[in-house]
C-alpha cells in the first residue's frame, strides 16, 4: 500500500474505450423492461384515436370483466389523485395561456395518442387486449393542424383560453438599429422555412415500474427517463406525496434525445396507483404508442430577413416564427424555441437583431426538447439565408461567410442578442474546413460535370454553426423564467484502498459518463481511471442533480467533478504535508504520489494518505477523518462550440433522389476529454440531423391523424444511407470553465440540415432558384426541378 | 406491439401442415413472419390459429434441373442470394433476393412466404413474374402447378386456396438478359417503384408498388414487340394502371418514376 506508485500519464484527450459499452453490445444491460418485479400490475393505456373530439362516454365494463383485468379508470375515477396538472415548467411570458393538462383526458381528447383511460391487469397482454374493450364514445370535432391555421383562430382548440396562441415572446433590443438596417439595406434577404416535426424514436422506448416499499409510505420509480431529479421533485408535486418519499433511478436508459427530458402521464399513473393499489405498477411503450404519445421535435414556420450593405455585410437580422407546441404544454414545450432565439445571426457579426416566436396550440402530440432543441432551428434558418444572400449579392457562398464572421479578435463577443459568445477563431476553423473537405476540388468537379450534360448534378453545402450549450447559469435561466436552476453536482470519494467514488448528479443515457467523469478524477489524481467508479441516475446515492440534456453535462457536470476533485486533492495534500514533515507549498503531486521539493527521497504515494485519511490515527489537529468532497458548480456563462459543416450530395435530375456522398465536419467543442466519445457524439448527430433534412418527418393529416406512426413509414436512416463521416477538429478552449470544454452532444444535428439542404440547392442553383423544405424527399426535389422548368 | 391470442401448431411436413388448415378456415401458415407478424401486432391480422411450417426442412433447396431451376419455398432470402446454382443459372433472383429488407429480414425471410403473401410492394413476386415462373402448391388432392401471371389476384390476394401450401418455385435457366430496377429512399424499404425486365425471347417487364399486385407493364411488352425505341416504350409503362399514392409518392410521381426506371431497365438489358 505504500508502494510508490508507476506515474500514469494523463487521460485527458485519449482515446479511452467506453466502459459502458461491453454489457450493452452482449445484452446485458438492465432496462426498465428488463426489470423482474414480482407481483406487479400492468397499465395498458386507451389513446384518442382522432385528432380533436369531445368523449361523449366511456364503457368500462367489457374491460372490467376481462381476464386478468384488475381495474379500469377514467378521469374522473382518478381526479382525486393529483395534487396539481402535468408539469410545465418554463411560463415563457407572464400572460402565457395553458390548458389545463391532467394525465388522463377530460371532456374532449386534443391529439392521437391523448389518453383517456388506463386498464390495470395481471400482464402486459391482458392489459393491451383489454384496451381494446374499453368503449369510448366520441364526436369528432374540426382539428388544427396546420400553424398559421392555428394562428388565425378558426377552430379554437381550448375554448377557455379564448385562442390557440399560447405565447408572444419577444427580443429587440435595438428596434431602431433594426429600422435602420432594413431602410438602407443595399441586400434584403426574406425567406420562408418549415422545421417540419420530428419523432425523436430512441432504441428503447419510454418505460416506468414503481414499487411501493412494504413498509414506511417509500415508492422507488424506476424510469427510462433523462432526468431522475427533476422527475422526483416533479413527481411529488403533482401526486401529493414528499419527494423524501420518492427515490428515482434511471437503470440503463436506450437513449433519450431530449424525449426523455419530461414528465409523463403514464409515470404519473403507476405512481399514483402504485399508491391506490400498494403493489408495483409498471408500463412500458409500444412503438407505436412512442410515435403518439412521446414528445416531438421541432414543429416551426420560419420567417428570416437579413439586411447588408452593398459588400454583402450584415447590417441587421430579423427572425419571426411560429412555434407548435402541439396539444398540450409538456415540461418545457414552451421554452424549446427561445434556446435559439438568440442565435439566428448565427457565427455573423451584425449591429442590429431582432427574435420574434409566437406559440401556438395544434391538435398534435405536444412538442418538446429534440437533441439541439432551438438552436438547429436558428442554425439552419440564418445558414440557409445567408447561401440566399450569397446568390443575391453574387459571391460565392464561401466569401459570403467570410466577409460576415464574428472577428476572432471580438472575443469575448457581446452579441447583439445579449449573449456573451466565450471563445472562437471562426476564420481559422472554416479554413481548415473548406482546404480537409477540398473546396476548390469539389466546385472544380461540379464544373466539369455540368460541363459534360451530366444528370447527376454534384452539390456542396456549407454550414458554419454556433450554438450555446453547457445549460446553464442558474441567474440567466431565472430571467428567462425558467423554473430551475442549471448548476450540476459531484461528490468524489476517495476509499480507504484508494479506490475513488464519483457521484454525479448528471444522468447519462447513452453518453458515456462513466468513462468521461473517470477520465477527470483519474487525470486529476494521477491514477489509472480504471480505479475510478461513477455513481449516477439514482436519487438515494446523488441527491442533488440536474440530468442530462442540453449538452450540459460535461461542462457543468464534467466541472463539478474536475473540482470536487481538487478539493479532495487539497484535503490529501495537507494531510501528506503533516505526515512529510514539510509545508504543503513545498509538495509537488505527481503520478498519484506526493514529495517534498529538493528532497526526493521523502515520496508518499496518495495511497498512504487514503488510508491514513481512514484510520485517521495521525491526522493533522482538528482535521476530519476521510477524502471526500462535494461541490455544486454553477457555470458562469454559455459555452459556445462552433464548426464548418460541408456536404457533397448527387442529385438525380431524373428521379430527384439525393445522394450525400460525403460529410465533413470540422467541430470545435472546446478541449476534448476523451475523442473516441466526441467523435461518436458527431456520428450520431449527424445521422439524426441528415435524417431531419433527407428522411424524417411526423406527417399528419388534416384530421390530426398521424400518418407515420410506425418506422416503416417515419424514416430514420441507417448506415446504408449514411457516407463515412470525415471528421476534423479545432481547439478553442473556454474560459468558462477549467476544464476549458463546450459541449458535442447537439452539434451534428444543429449543424446538418442546412448544410444538406443547402448542397441540394446548390447542386441545382443552374436550373434556376430552388425552393425546397425539409425533409428533401425524391419526390420533393424531383418537383423543385420540374417547377423551375415550368 | 402485442399480437391477438392465437393457437400456434408445428408442422414437420407438408401433409401434416395441409391437415393441419384443413379444418381451420381461420388458420394461417407461417414460415419467416417477416410479412405476417408485423401485421398481427397491429392487429390487422387475427388468425386463430398459426401453423408454422417453418421447420420442415426438405423445403429448403435450390436444384438445377437442367432448363430450370427448382427452388424449395422454404428457402430464405440469404440462401437465394448467395446459392452458386442462382448466381450463374438464375442471377436475377439472386440479386433481388440481396435486395428485400434488411439482413436480419433476410435471414429470417423466405421466398415462399414472400410469393404467397402477394404483395404488389414486394420484391420477388414482380420478379417471379418476369421471370415467367412457375409456382408449385400442394392440397390435399396433390400438387399442381400455377404460373406466376396467373397466381396474383389482388390486394395480399393469391390463387392458393386456403388449405394449399406453395412448395416450390421453379424458374427458367441461363437468362442472361435482366435488369432489376429497385427505387426507394432507404436501402431497408419497400421499394417505392421498382422494375423487373427479362428477355427470353422476348420482353418482360414487370412493375413493383404500381398496383395492389405485381404488374405487368403491358403497354411497354406491346411497344417493344412492335419495335418501338426504348423511350417510347418506357413511356407506356404505366398504360392501363392506376397507381397508388402514399406518402412517399403521388400517383403523378409514381408514374414518372415508372418510365425512368423501365427506360434504366431495358437499357440495361442491351
Amino acid at each position: 500500500m505504500t508502494t510508490v506508485q508507476d506515474a500514469v500519464p494523463g487521460v485527458i484527450g485519449t482515446r479511452v474505450l467506453r466502459r459502458e459499452d461491453p454489457e450493452l453490445l452482449t445484452g446485458e444491460g438492465r432496462f426498465t423492461d428488463d426489470l423482474k418485479i414480482p407481483a406487479a400490475l400492468w397499465l395498458g393505456v386507451v389513446r384518442s384515436p382522432f385528432g380533436r373530439a369531445k368523449i361523449l362516454s366511456i364503457d368500462t365494463s367489457a374491460a372490467k370483466a376481462a381476464p386478468g383485468v384488475v381495474a379500469v379508470y377514467t378521469a374522473t375515477d382518478l381526479q382525486s389523485e393529483w395534487a396539481g396538472p402535468i408539469p410545465s415548467a418554463w411560463q415563457v411570458t407572464p400572460d402565457m395561456k395553458s390548458p389545463a393538462h391532467y394525465p388522463l383526458a377530460s371532456g374532449s381528447a386534443n391529439y392521437v395518442g391523448d389518453p383517456v383511460a388506463v386498464v390495470v391487469a395481471n400482464s402486459p397482454k391482458e392489459a393491451a387486449d383489454a384496451v381494446g374493450m374499453v368503449d369510448v364514445e366520441y364526436e369528432q370535432l374540426p382539428a388544427v393542424v396546420d400553424l398559421e391555421d392555428a394562428l388565425s383562430d378558426r377552430v379554437v382548440i381550448h375554448s377557455e383560453l379564448g385562442t390557440n396562441v399560447s405565447y408572444v415572446w419577444e427580443l429587440n433590443p435595438n428596434p431602431d438599429g433594426i429600422k435602420t438596417a432594413f431602410d438602407n439595406a443595399a441586400y434584403v434577404v426574406k425567406e420562408r422555412y418549415i422545421q417540419q416535426r420530428l419523432i425523436p424514436a430512441a432504441m428503447e422506448p419510454r418505460s416506468v415500474a414503481v414499487v411501493p416499499s412494504p413498509m414506511g409510505g417509500d415508492y422507488t420509480v424506476y424510469s427510462a427517463t433523462q432526468i431522475p431529479h427533476i422527475l422526483k421533485v416533479m413527481l411529488g408535486l403533482t401526486v401529493g406525496i414528499s419527494e423524501s418519499k420518492i427515490r428515482v433511478i434511471a437503470p440503463a436508459v436506450g437513449g433519450g434525445f431530449g424525449s426523455k427530458l419530461d414528465v409523463y402521464p403514464e409515470e404519473l399513473l403507476c405512481l399514483a396507483l402504485a399508491r391506490k393499489h400498494r403493489l408495483p405498477v409498471r408500463w412500458t411503450e409500444e412503438r407505436s404508442e412512442n410515435s403518439q404519445a412521446t414528445i416531438q421535435g421541432r414543429g416551426q414556420v420560419q420567417w428570416i430577413e437579413l439586411a447588408a450593405d452593398a459588400n454583402g455585410k450584415l447590417t441587421g437580422v430579423r427572425a419571426d416564427i411560429i412555434a407548435d407546441m402541439g396539444g398540450y404544454q409538456q415540461l418545457i414545450t414552451a421554452g424549446v424555441p427561445l434556446l435559439g432565439a438568440f442565435l439566428y445571426h448565427g457565427v455573423y457579426d451584425t449591429p442590429a437583431y431582432a427574435f420574434k416566436c409566437t406559440g401556438v396550440y395544434t391538435n398534435k402530440t405536444p412538442t418538446d426538447a429534440y437533441r439541439g432543441a432551438g438552436r438547429p432551428e436558428a442554425t439552419y434558418a440564418i445558414e440557409r439565408a445567408m447561401d440566399a444572400l450569397a446568390v443575391k449579392v453574387g459571391v460565392d457562398t464561401v466569401e459570403i461567410r467570410r466577409r460576415n464572421f464574428i472577428p476572432t479578435e471580438s472575443f469575448p463577443y457581446n452579441s447583439p442578442a445579449g449573449l456573451v459568445f466565450d471563445s472562437g477563431d471562426y476564420a481559422a476553423n472554416f479554413t481548415q474546413g473548406l482546404n480537409f473537405a477540398g473546396y476548390d476540388a469539389l466546385r472544380k468537379k461540379q464544373a466539369e460535370m455540368r460541363a459534360s450534360g451530366s444528370k447527376k448534378h454534384l452539390g456542396i453545402g456549407i454550414s458554419f454553426f454556433v450554438e450555446m450549450c453547457g445549460l446553464a447559469p442558474s441567474r440567466v435561466l431565472a430571467s428567462l423564467n425558467y423554473s430551475a436552476g442549471g448548476w450540476e453536482s459531484a461528490t468524489v470519494r476517495i476509499l480507504p484502498t484508494c479506490k475513488v467514488q464519483v457521484v454525479t448528479g448528471t444522468a447519462p443515457h447513452g453518453q458515456g459518463h462513466e468513462t468521461s467523469w473517470a477520465m477527470i478524477a483519474a487525470d486529476k489524481l494521477g491514477i489509472s481511471p480504471d480505479d475510478v467508479e461513477v455513481l449516477h441516475s439514482d436519487t438515494a446515492i446523488s441527491p442533488f442533480g440536474l440530468d442530462t440534456y442540453g449538452s450540459r453535462s460535461l461542462s457543468v457536470g464534467g466541472t463539478a467533478v474536475y473540482i470536487a476533485t481538487e478539493r479532495v486533492l487539497d484535503k490529501a495534500r495537507k494531510i501528506a504535508a503533516h505526515l512529510l514533515e514539510a509545508s504543503e507549498e513545498d509538495l509537488d503531486y505527481a503520478g498519484g504520489n506526493f514529495s517534498v521539493k529538493g528532497s526526493p527521497e521523502k515520496v508518499l504515494p496518495l495511497a498512504a494518505v487514503a488510508f491514513e485519511s481512514f484510520t485517521a490515527h495521525n491526522l493533522p489537529d482538528g482535521m476530519e477523518p476521510n477524502l471526500e468532497a462535494s461541490t455544486s458548480w454553477d457555470p458562469p456563462n454559455f459555452t459556445f462550440p462552433y464548426g464548418t459543416h460541408i456536404a457533397v450530395v448527387e442529385v438525380d435530375e431524373d428521379t430527384g433522389k439525393v445522394d450525400l456522398v460525403r460529410y465533413v465536419a470540422v467541430d470545435d467543442c472546446g478541449n476534448r476529454i476523451n475523442p473516441l466519445i466526441v467523435e461518436g457524439q458527431v456520428h450520431g448527430g449527424l445521422a439524426q440531423g441528415i435524417g431531419q433534412a433527407l428522411f424524417e418527418e411526423a406527417v399528419y393529416d388534416e384530421t390530426g391523424n398521424l400518418l407515420t406512426a410506425t418506422l416503416a413509414d417515419y424514416l430514420v436512416p441507417s448506415a446504408a444511407e449514411l457516407p463515412s463521416f470525415e471528421l476534423d477538429h479545432t481547439v478553442t478552449p473556454s474560459p468558462t470553465n477549467p476544464l476549458g470544454v463546450k459541449g458535442i452532444g447537439e452539434a451534428g444535428a444543429i449543424a446538418s440540415p442546412p448544410a444538406v439542404m443547402n448542397a441540394i440547392v446548390d447542386a441545382l442553383s443552374h436550373f434556376g432558384k430552388i425552393n425546397i423544405d425539409m425533409p428533401a424527399s425524391p419526390e420533393k426535389v424531383w418537383k423543385a426541378i420540374q417547377a423551375t422548368k415550368a | 406491439m402485442y399480437p391477438a391470442s392465437f393457437e400456434y401448431l408445428r408442422a414437420l411436413s407438408v401433409a401434416e401442415a395441409i391437415s393441419m388448415v384443413s379444418n381451420n378456415e381461420d388458420a394461417k401458415f407461417i414460415a419467416g413472419g417477416h410479412s405476417l407478424i408485423p401485421l398481427m401486432k397491429l392487429r390487422l391480422a387475427t388468425p386463430s390459429t398459426l401453423v408454422d411450417i417453418g421447420r420442415i426442412g426438405s423445403l429448403s433447396y435450390v436444384k438445377d434441373e437442367g432448363s430450370q431451376i427448382a427452388i424449395g419455398a422454404l428457402t430464405r432470402h440469404r440462401d437465394i442470394e448467395i446459392s452458386d446454382v442462382l448466381r450463374s443459372k438464375a442471377p436475377m433472383l439472386a440479386h433481388v433476393a440481396g435486395m428485400v429488407g434488411d439482413p436480419s429480414v433476410r435471414h429470417r425471410g423466405t421466398i415462399g412466404g414472400s410469393i404467397a403473401h402477394g404483395d404488389g410492394a414486394s420484391d420477388l413476386p414482380a420478379a417471379v413474374l418476369a421471370l415467367d415462373a412457375v409456382l408449385v402448391v400442394e392440397g390435399p388432392s396433390g400438387r399442381r402447378e400455377i404460373k406466376a401471371t396467373d397466381f396474383f389476384k389482388g390486394f395480399l390476394e393469391t390463387a392458393l386456396g386456403a388449405d394449399e401450401v406453395l412448395v416450390e418455385i421453379r424458374v427458367p435457366s441461363d437468362i442472361k438478359a435482366w435488369s432489376y430496377q429497385k427505387f426507394n429512399r432507404r436501402a431497408q424499404d419497400w421499394a417505392i417503384v421498382g422494375v423487373a425486365a427479362v428477355r427470353n425471347g422476348t420482353t418482360r417487364v414487370s412493375l413493383v408498388n404500381m398496383g395492389a399486385t405485381p404488374l405487368r407493364a403491358t403497354g411497354t411488352e406491346a411497344a417493344l414487340a412492335s419495335g418501338a425505341s426504348l423511350d417510347d416504350a418506357a413511356l407506356r409503362a404505366d398504360e392501363g394502371i392506376d397507381p397508388p399514392a402514399d406518402l412517399n409518392a403521388s400517383v403523378e410521381y409514381r408514374r414518372h418514376l415508372a418510365h425512368v426506371l423501365t427506360k434504366r431497365a431495358l437499357s440495361e438489358l442491351g
